[in-house]
């Protein structure tokens, strides 16, 4: 467990005073607060730790007790015992620690804090801990593979110990944002519940490109089939094609393919387009004979 | 059916411990809007979210309700602004 520097995380020197380091926080999390930040995770860390931060320096009690034992942590607890030693002397009657938190759990807190200040070093002078009523949201990340989403399939996900049974359309968007309402935290207080969010992270191991509804895909052309035209056999996502080429078929010639490219979303039986794109293979390390016939058509090409 | 997506403007009051004029002001600034059935106001389960975020932003940065207003919008803007470049992202696969 390393030290903290709450003078540090604030930025603001040793001898600041309760403005000061008021104004810092305050001026930190109008920057960091994760209602400004959704999503980020970085902002919602750097705010625990500056929230922490202000928890401690905000409290002269708790800034004395950090001030004087913080580097050493570890004498925290003969801090304590000093300290209650000293109230019992003078008899004095004070309320040790402060009332519990709402709404700030201490996973929020770092070790180093739990450690020197336990749960009593808590209050309520940093973040707010208005009464929550509705449940937590919950976000959660789903990762498939673009095969996985071409047929619309059931999950059963288990977020938070809770099993949840989720139909999965064919045709979801990578980064594509669900939310399955009241599946997130319990309300409190006869509150409704959260929601759960899920954003779908699907990953291509295949030879399609995918925008949109459409797939898009390189095929190989042999010189000649592409100059004399033919029948080649194409993978598709759901199967092999069978496709006629034209004569003096040009490289890098586009090829429509209607419904065979990917689901809409949301609208069963309607496809995208697969666009096919020919790449001509000049063969290489030709005959003498080869070579000849080509000396030939090219004799017979400048004829003309 | 008002019951089961609505809850009483009365009940989300007791619950934040806030007082119904500020109500009003969230409705007069567009930053939620009520329902009423018999003359009774109700608040739709979706905009709690909201409101909670109001709430906290009021007390943890003291903002007014101006500033928030402010924030709601540009929130927004940025939503929009992200799902835009997540499609123009998956677009840029294709070149990739």
């Amino acid at each position: 467990m390393a030290y903290i520097d709450y003078y540090k995380t604030l930025g603001i020197p040793k001898t600041a005073t309760e403005k000061e380091i008021k104004d810092a926080y305050r001026k930190l999390a109008r920057k960091y607060h994760p209602d400004l930040n959704p999503d980020n995770k970085e902002a919602e860390s750097k705010f625990k730790e500056i929230n922490e931060a202000n928890e401690v320096l905000s409290n002269p009690e708790n800034r004395k007790k950090y001030d004087k034992y913080g580097e050493n942590w570890k004498h925290g607890e003969e801090f304590e015992k000093a300290q209650k030693q000293r109230q019992q002397q003078s008899q004095y009657s004070g309320q040790g620690g402060f009332s519990g938190q709402q709404g700030f759990s201490g996973e929020d807190y770092s070790d180093f804090f739990e450690s020197m200040f336990g749960a009593g070093g808590r209050r309520t002078s940093g973040r707010s801990h208005s009464p929550k009523f509705k449940g937590q949201d919950y976000h959660a990340e789903l990762h498939l593979d673009l095969k996985d989403v071409y047929t619309t399939q059931k999950q059963v996900l288990t977020v938070n110990d809770k099993k949840i049974r989720l139909t999965i359309p064919a045709g979801v968007e990578n980064e594509q944002l669900i939310k399955i309402k009241g599946n997130g935290g319990e309300g409190y207080n006869g509150g409704p519940n959260g929601d759960l969010y899920i954003k779908f992270i699907i990953s291509n191991q295949t030879y399609f490109k995918r925008e949109g509804n459409n797939l898009y895909k390189d095929v190989d052309l042999d010189l000649y089939t592409s100059i004399l035209g033919g029948e080649i056999l194409v993978d598709t996502f759901d199967g092999k094609v069978k496709l006629k080429v034209q004569p003096e078929t040009k490289n890098h010639t586009k090829v429509k393919l209607k419904g065979k490219g990917f689901p809409v979303y949301k609208k069963e039986g309607e496809f995208g387009d697969l666009i096919l794109t020919y790449q001509v293979k000049i063969p290489t390390n030709l005959s003498a004979k080869e070579k000849e016939l080509f000396q030939e058509l090219k004799k017979l090409r400048h004829h003309d | 059916m008002i019951e089961a997506h609505f809850i009483s403007a009365k009940t989300i009051c007791t619950q934040y411990g806030i007082e119904i004029s500020f109500v009003h002001e969230l409705v007069e600034f567009g930053l939620i809007t009520l329902e009423f059935q018999e003359e009774e106001a109700f608040i739709h389960q979706d905009q709690i979210g909201d409101l909670e975020k109001i709430l906290r932003l009021q007390q943890d940065l003291n903002l007014n309700l101006e500033a928030i207003d402010v924030i709601f919008n540009l929130l927004r803007k940025e939503k929009a602004l992200k799902e835009e470049l997540a499609i123009l992202r998956n677009r840029l696969k294709l070149y990739e």
